[in-house]
This record gives structure tokens, C-alpha cells and sequence, in this order.
């Protein structure tokens, strides 16, 4: 490795060579450094010299930590830093950090998702910072002429212990920087972090209440055109013509067409969405004069034909088919109906539950459902495109930045070595962000306009053409013998267009007689991962049934479950479970001691519910107070166990918005839909959560323990829509199984 | 289109467009200040809040030709340096996530406190229940008013 010279916000050095030119065209500096507060912009080095592809240390000792993967407001870009500054041993006011290019070389999995960018990133961040202070340590070596391991570090400073002599970091990074990689470094024990499991502030908190431009949405280029689409009003329909002849010559409209943004013989990734392959594009000088255009373009719509497309997910080639025709919630409602009586694919079955169920004393059954949610991030869809002939430069809000990128090169006909995406902190994402099309089109419109273009959604437009949560239903049933003992339990779940059953996850593995089966049903509405798929529902609707089990058995509901998972920690059924039971069971154990489950106000109304999912467990105990014969949540109590906590004020911070927003979601939000029309398209009929609905008081507790991190993003949403459903029970003595909760006139108030 | 002659955070600035702009497209399109957010563009949601003679006000729903002198502050003006108490109070708290909407709820807070020294919480959600956070950061929010209302 060699030194490199970089002023400031020069872009990184790593950048592709072919693109650096062009990169530096466009607003210099405008993403680079993102932690820069007045004392860091004042302390920066004279020169920096780069110890791998995450990070470069300067001659003042200053440090700059690259953000490998994109921000959605999950703290990435402060919690993945923290954990190369731990290894390498720094004082982390010292440390400013950049998000990183997208370059799939130097960083593994730069995607947003799945809660796992602390769980996949944690060894290879870990081993960026600790091989970087391998190398200043050997260079401190050579320096002082003595061996490595007489020497020592301490935030940013090494240590000769015998002779007393010290250097700094900035002082031996120019001579660490020309160093061979070691091929083994040490890693630190748990018990000697510094940094991580400490609060760090959120490294653009600084930029974010000042409303300095972060977002895509905020991004400026020289000449830059803004674009808006008009998509078809309803799924299952399709553009036919355009004509553009009043909208192209209102003030400031530079064009308007059609455009595909997907070409006919492409086969769609994983993260491809063409609902609405061809749409109409409005092009001009200015976003207020395109919205005016917008409404004067008189298009023609028809009725879309039923597809057979092919998809390559990720090289296993599959053909889906979407069905014809406009589709509406009725007919959804119909479906569930006629599905949850139909003996559905067996998934999974343990032991005989079809006889326990014929031999039960008792057999409780119920039904449950959910609608499509829209993902409604506030910061609508957008991107930034600067097409030309010779490269692609994307600047946006994307989650895969990685797969788009094929999936945009294919559209261009450009390879991938000639664009460049460069992430934006985002506005939200909650899944919507990992299905790109927003990215390619704007790119086509940029190429088509051989100029930059920003393309932005309307809210309209962003909530009508969604990837959206799927509706989706369970049917449960429990057989209790005389005794009220559980002795078989039976799920079958399905949803339009997909199944949210997870046939491996407790009670699987806690009963001898079990069931799983599932089912799906076509639909032409697109749909994809929202916070937590699957388990956005499926753990709301199982922890819900549990407790009328646990109720109907005569147990407390905590200590119902208990029983359960001891049965499966020791002597699981089945090998296929997905859970380790003890850190299960720990997490419900941890909420009712903090809660003080069991010694409550008879005015506060408690429920109880606990859920594992994307490799993390969490319990949560919820109050509810009647107010004027309406429910109020008055209090959560969370308790999670993801491991080693990187950063725990933003875990904390994570886990009360995924608290609120699973709340929010199950008592207030619905997109339904009237021949293929979503029938809410704006905030004024599409209801969020909003202040005077939010909890009043949230406290989480973390179970501590050394266990490798895992995420956050997503598993404190499902367990808590359970807890609201039996607390809600409690209070007014009626379950409630259709979401949202509020349909219910009573709960409304 | 017609010659406006806006005062923001204190400066005066010259824009020519449509009269029926609202001064969200003119902050963020025309004057380069998009601290400022757009999110639904009909004055459900509070991510354009600004404030117009110390007032609170969507600016989404705000056509620049009703501004006349007026005085817009948006985020930018609140304080370059984060040195605003709202501010710090939000700093203090850690309390964006995505942070998309934050502008708009540290404005409407700001307001708030303008008004009302010492709210309480009912007065906080009764002020602030315009402005949605998708990523829920609404307890937060709560307490860095209070922070900032005792600062």
C-alpha cells in the first residue's frame, strides 16, 4: 500500500479511476464528509494517509472512518464506524466519518436490509480497524527500533513502556501506510472495548437539525432538469397513449414521453418492480412547474394483459405469473375467506395433530388479518441521474445500490465499471428503497434528456405505486386436553401474494403435535419487504392466539410461554427450529422483571407478547389506560437481546420507533384498494401515527451478554403489534383480529 | 410569472416564478435552502414547516405571492451553527433517525415554545401532532422540548 494525498473533501481515493472525473464534476464535496463539526473542521490534518479501504489516519493523528453501508435512520453510519475506531484504538472525538462509495472490492454487502448490516459487517469492520493498528504499531517499531510486542495502544497513542517513549498515531501512519497488510492481527476481548457499547451521537445529528442537504432528495447538480412520472391510476392497467401537446408547452417544461424502464427482453432481479413498466415522464426547469404539467397531460389508459415474466434471483431463473384484471379489497376479503377453510400446503407437521385436534377437550380457533401497508417514507422516492454517453453517475436514496447497479447497467446497455451510485442518507427506507426502479428511471430519463435530471415521486405517486406489505391472513387453532394442558397446536397462513408463515419458529419445537400449512393467491399488486416481512404480522397474530391460549389454559401469559420454551430448550421437537429457546425465554424473563409484570394498577391494562426474528429476540410488556372510553398506551417495556449493543442510546433510540411505528401500523394504517385504484393516496386519508398516539413512556432493557451483535431494524416491530392486541384485550375485554384495530368503531372512540 | 422580493432568515432575496408557488418549491428549487422538506405537499404531514412572522406554517400550502414582506425563517435560519436551544435539545437527545422530518418538527417545536415557555404534555401533542415521524421518534421529541423549554 502507498500514501495517498487527499485535501479535503477530496473524493475518495478508492473511487474507480474511469469515474473520477466525472465524479468531481458534480458538487464537490457536496456527500463527502459528513462529521463535521466546527472543532473536527479546524483539528483536520495536513495530509492523510490511507491504511486500508476503511479508513485513513492524518498527520495530526486525526482519523477518517468510511461508513460502508447506506443510512436509513438505523444509525449505520455511526454504530458500523464505531466498531473500526474500537479496534483500531482511537479516542473517537478524533474519528470523521465519510459514507463510503459503493465499491464491491473494498466493502462486502453494502445493502440495507434485513437487519444485518451490524451482524454481516461486524468481523470485517472489526478487522479494518485492528489490522490498521497492526500496521501503526509496526511502524512505531521500526521507528523506535524496538520489538511490536513491547509496544502499546491507547486512543490513538503508542506506548513503549520500558523506555517511556510514546508516538502518536499521526506521527507513524505516513510509514504504517507503506506497510504490508498483516495476514493475522489480534482482536480485542469484549471486556476491553472502549467504544462500543458506549452512546455515540448520530454523526450527521449536527447537519440533520441545522438542514444542511443530506437526502437525495436535497442533491443539486449544474443544469440539472427535474423530472416527475405519471403511472397508470390502478394495477392492472397500462399506458396507451400520451398526448402531450398542452403539458409540454406549459412554463418551464422542457419534454414529456413515455418511457419503459425496463426493456421487454430483460428479466427482472429481485429488486426489480414493473407494475408499471411504461410510464409517462414530465420533464422541466423547476418541481412546481412539472407539477403543473402533470395535470394537464391527458393520457389514455388500458387494461394491462396477465404476465409471465422471468426472473433471475440472484441466477436462479424463475418464471412469475401476475394475474389480469382490477382487483379490490372485497375481493381480497373474499379470497381469505374461502382460503383459510381450504386445507392449505403442508409446510410442516410434528407428531399426529390431526387426532389430538379429534381427541381435544377443548379447541380454540381463531381468525386474523392485515392489510397492504404503503412503505411511506417521508422523503418520497427520487434520484439523481447524469447519463452521457461515457458513464452513468446515480446520486440517491437506495438500499441495494449494489443490484441496481446491474440491473441499471443492463438498462443503459453501460458496464457497470462506467456508473457510478453514490448514497445519500435516506429519508426512511422500511424495505421500499430496496427495489430500485426509481434509480433506472431516472437514469433513462437523464440519457433521453442528455442531460442531469432529478427525478422526484409525488407523495401521490409514491403511495400508489408501491412495493407494498402484503395483505395476509392466519387461521390458528389449539386443541387443550381436560387437564387445559396445550396438545396440539395447528397454523395455516397465507396472503396475497405471499405466505408470511415461518413453520420453524416457536411454538414449533415446543409441542409434539404441530401443524404448519400455508397458501398464496396471484395478484397483479406489487408487493416487498416491509420492516420485519412476514413477521409484521405472523408475530402480532401467533402472540395474540397464544395469550387466548394461555387464558383459555388457565395461565398466566408470561409464564404460559415459559413453560413452552423450557419444553423446547430441553427437548426441542423437530431439528429445524429457528430460535435458541434460553435467549427466548430470556428476553420474557427480562420484561417481567422490569415491568414488574404481575403488580399492576387495576386502571392500567397489561399485555404481554415476545417474538424472534432477523437473529433477534425481543419481549415486550405494554400498559394500556381507558381515557374517555378510548385505549391509550401509556407505557412499553422492551426487552431485547441482539448480542453485544454497538451504540446504545441509537439501539435504544431504534427500538422505541420500532415500538411506536408496530403500534402505528396495527391500530391506525390501511391501503386498500377499489378496482386496482389504492384508495388512500395522500396522508389525509392514509392515517400514520402520529404524536397524540404515541406511546407516553418507553423503556428498553438490553440482555447482556458477549454474543456476536445482530440488528435492530426490524425486530422490535413485529412482538409489540401482539402486546397492543392483548393489552387492548384487557382493557375492554374484546379482541380484536382484523388490523387496523381502529376499524373498529369501538376502539375509535 | 411575476418578481418576488422574499425576506428569509433575515436576507432579502429576488425570485421570478408562477405566483401560485408555494415558498416550499421557492426555498428549496430557487434559493438552494432545502432544510426544508417536501412530504406531502397538502399540509398533512409538517416536514415544510416554517415560520412566517414567528408563526408556524405549512410551506407547502404557501403561495409565494401571499407573503408579501413577511418574514420566513426555515431551519437554516434558525441557526447555522446548531446553537438554537430546540436545536440543542435535539442534539442532546439523539433524536433523529432517518431524520427526514425533523426540520419541520424542531420548527413547530420552536414555535411552541415561542408561544408557551412551559408546555405541557398535552400542549406538546396538541402543537405537534401535525407533523408525522414515520420512524417514531415522537417520545424523543417530547422530551427535547422539555429540555429546551427549561434551557
Amino acid at each position: 500500500m502507498k500514501s495517498i494525498k487527499t485535501g479535503i473533501g477530496r473524493r475518495s481515493f478508492i473511487k474507480r479511476s474511469t469515474l473520477a472525473s466525472g465524479g468531481l464534476m458534480l458538487s464537490f464535496n457536496w456527500l463527502a464528509s459528513c462529521d463535521m463539526t466546527p472543532k473536527k473542521v479546524k483539528a483536520l490534518p495536513k495530509e492523510w494517509f490511507t491504511l486500508n479501504g476503511y479508513l485513513k489516519i492524518g498527520d495530526n493523528g486525526m482519523v477518517t472512518i468510511m461508513s460502508p453501508n447506506p443510512e436509513i435512520g438505523q444509525n449505520v453510519k455511526t454504530s458500523m464506524p464505531m466498531i473500526v475506531a474500537e479496534e483500531l484504538d482511537v479516542n473517537w472525538d478524533d474519528v470523521i466519518v465519510e459514507q463510503a462509495p459503493l465499491n464491491t472490492t473494498l466493502f462486502k454487502r453494502q445493502l440495507a436490509g434485513g437487519s444485518q448490516s451490524i451482524r454481516q459487517g461486524w468481523q470485517s469492520l472489526r478487522m479494518a480497524g485492528a489490522t490498521a493498528r497492526d500496521m501503526l504499531l509496526s511502524a512505531a517499531a521500526q521507528t523506535l527500533g524496538v520489538s511490536k510486542n513491547e509496544l502499546s495502544t491507547n486512543a490513538g497513542i503508542i506506548l513503549h513502556e520500558s523506555s517511556g517513549k510514546t508516538l502518536t498515531y499521526g506521527e507513524v501512519a505516513s510509514l504504517a501506510s507503506t506497510l504490508e497488510v498483516p495476514s493475522e492481527v489480534l482482536l480485542k476481548e469484549v471486556s476491553e472495548f472502549k467504544i462500543i457499547g458506549t452512546s455515540r451521537k448520530n454523526v450527521d445529528g449536527l447537519k440533520i437539525v441545522t438542514g444542511q442537504p443530506l437526502y437525495g432528495i436535497d442533491y443539486k447538480a449544474d443544469n440539472m432538469l427535474i423530472a416527475m412520472i405519471v403511472h397508470p391510476p390502478a394495477f392492472g392497467m397500462r399506458l396507451k397513449s400520451i398526448d402531450d401537446i398542452q403539458s409540454s408547452q406549459m412554463p418551464g417544461i422542457r419534454k414529456v414521453f413515455a418511457m419503459k424502464t425496463h426493456l421487454d427482453d430483460y428479466d427482472l432481479g429481485a429488486f426489480d418492480n414493473d407494475a408499471f413498466n411504461e410510464v409517462a415522464v414530465v420533464v422541466g426547469n423547476s418541481t412546481w412547474e412539472v407539477m403543473q404539467a402533470k395535470k394537464e397531460l391527458k393520457i389514455e389508459w388500458e387494461m394491462a394483459p396477465g404476465t409471465k415474466k422471468e426472473m433471475d434471483l440472484f441466477g436462479r431463473k424463475m418464471t412469475v405469473e401476475t394475474p389480469a384484471g382490477l382487483e379490490s379489497t372485497e375481493d381480497h376479503k373474499a379470497i381469505f375467506d374461502k382460503m383459510s377453510k381450504t386445507k392449505g400446503r403442508v409446510v410442516r407437521k410434528d407428531g399426529d395433530p390431526e387426532t389430538m385436534f379429534k381427541n381435544a377437550a377443548k379447541i380454540i380457533e381463531r381468525n386474523y388479518t392485515c392489510p397492504f401497508l404503503a412503505h411511506n417514507t417521508m422523503e418520497p422516492m427520487n434520484f439523481f441521474a447524469d447519463v452521457t454517453e461515457e458513464r452513468a453517475i446515480l446520486v440517491g436514496p437506495i438500499q441495494t445500490p449494489e443490484i441496481m447497479e446491474g440491473s441499471v447497467s443492463k438498462r443503459l446497455g453501460m458496464p457497470i465499471e462506467k456508473i457510478d451510485i453514490q448514497m445519500t442518507r435516506m429519508g426512511g427506507g422500511f424495505g421500499r428503497r430496496l427495489y430500485g426502479h426509481f434509480l433506472t428511471e431516472a437514469a433513462v430519463i437523464s440519457k433521453e434528456m442528455n442531460l442531469p435530471v432529478k427525478l422526484v415521486y409525488s407523495r401521490e405517486d409514491d403511495m400508489t405505486q408501491g412495493t407494498y406489505r402484503p395483505a395476509y391472513h392466519a387461521y390458528y387453532r389449539a386443541a387443550l386436553d381436560e387437564n387445559n394442558n396445550l396438545i396440539a397446536f395447528h397454523v395455516r397462513a397465507g396472503g396475497i401474494p405471499e405466505s408470511p408463515l415461518a413453520a420453524n419458529r416457536f411454538p414449533a419445537g415446543a409441542l409434539d403435535h404441530y401443524l404448519a400449512e400455508d397458501w398464496t393467491a396471484p395478484s397483479n399488486i406489487t408487493v416487498g419487504a416491509f420492516r420485519a416481512p412476514r413477521s409484521n404480522f405472523i408475530a402480532g397474530a401467533e402472540q395474540a392466539f397464544l395469550d387466548e391460549v394461555a387464558e383459555a389454559a388457565g395461565k398466566d401469559p408470561i409464564d404460559f410461554r415459559l413453560e413452552l420454551l423450557e419444553r423446547a430448550a430441553k427437548n426441542p421437537v423437530g431439528t429445524n427450529n429457528d430460535y435458541e429457546a434460553d435467549r427466548y425465554a430470556g428476553v420474557l424473563k427480562l420484561v417481567k422483571e422490569k415491568s414488574d409484570w404481575g403488580n399492576t394498577d387495576p386502571n392500567v391494562h397489561r399485555g404481554t407478547a415476545a417474538y424472534f426474528c432477523h437473529n433477534s429476540y425481543v419481549a415486550n410488556v405494554l400498559d394500556v389506560v381507558m381515557e374517555k372510553g378510548k385505549p391509550i398506551v401509556q407505557k412499553v417495556y422492551c426487552a431485547i437481546d441482539c448480542g453485544i449493543v454497538i451504540n446504545p442510546d441509537a439501539a435504544i433510540n431504534l427500538a422505541e420507533g420500532g415500538s411506536v411505528d408496530g403500534i402505528g401500523h396495527a391500530m391506525y394504517s390501511a391501503l386498500t384498494f377499489k378496482n386496482g385504484m389504492p384508495e388512500q393516496k395522500n396522508f389525509d386519508d392514509y392515517r400514520l401515527i402520529r404524536h397524540g398516539e404515541a406511546p407516553k413512556e418507553i423503556e428498553v432493557h438490553f440482555v447482556k451478554n458477549d454474543i456476536d451483535p445482530t440488528g435492530l431494524g426490524e425486530p422490535p416491530f413485529p412482538p409489540i403489534i401482539g402486546a397492543l392486541a392483548n393489552a387492548i384485550y384487557k382493557a375492554t375485554g374484546v379482541r380484536h383480529y382484523n388490523q387496523p384495530l381502529i376499524s373498529d368503531k369501538n376502539l375509535a372512540g | 410569472m411575476a418578481l418576488y422580493q422574499l425576506n428569509v432568515n433575515g436576507k432579502q432575496h429576488n425570485v421570478e416564478v408562477d405566483p401560485a408557488t408555494p415558498i416550499l418549491w421557492v426555498l428549496r428549487d430557487h434559493l438552494n435552502l432545502v432544510g426544508t422538506k417536501y412530504g406531502c405537499g397538502i399540509a398533512q404531514c409538517g416536514a415544510c414547516t416554517i415560520h412566517l412572522n414567528g408563526t408556524a406554517l405549512r410551506s407547502c400550502q404557501l403561495p409565494v405571492s401571499s407573503v408579501g414582506e413577511g418574514k420566513i425563517t426555515t431551519i437554516e435560519g434558525l441557526s447555522a451553527s446548531g446553537d438554537h436551544p430546540v436545536q440543542k435539545a435535539w442534539i442532546e437527545h439523539d433524536v433523529p433517525q432517518c431524520g427526514y422530518c425533523q426540520a419541520g418538527q424542531i420548527m413547530s417545536a420552536t414555535a411552541l415554545l415561542n408561544n408557551n415557555s412551559n408546555p405541557s404534555d398535552e400542549d406538546i401533542e396538541a402543537a405537534m401532532n401535525g407533523n408525522i415521524c414515520r420512524c417514531g421518534t415522537y417520545t424523543r421529541i417530547k422530551a427535547a422540548i422539555k429540555t429546551a423549554a427549561n434551557s
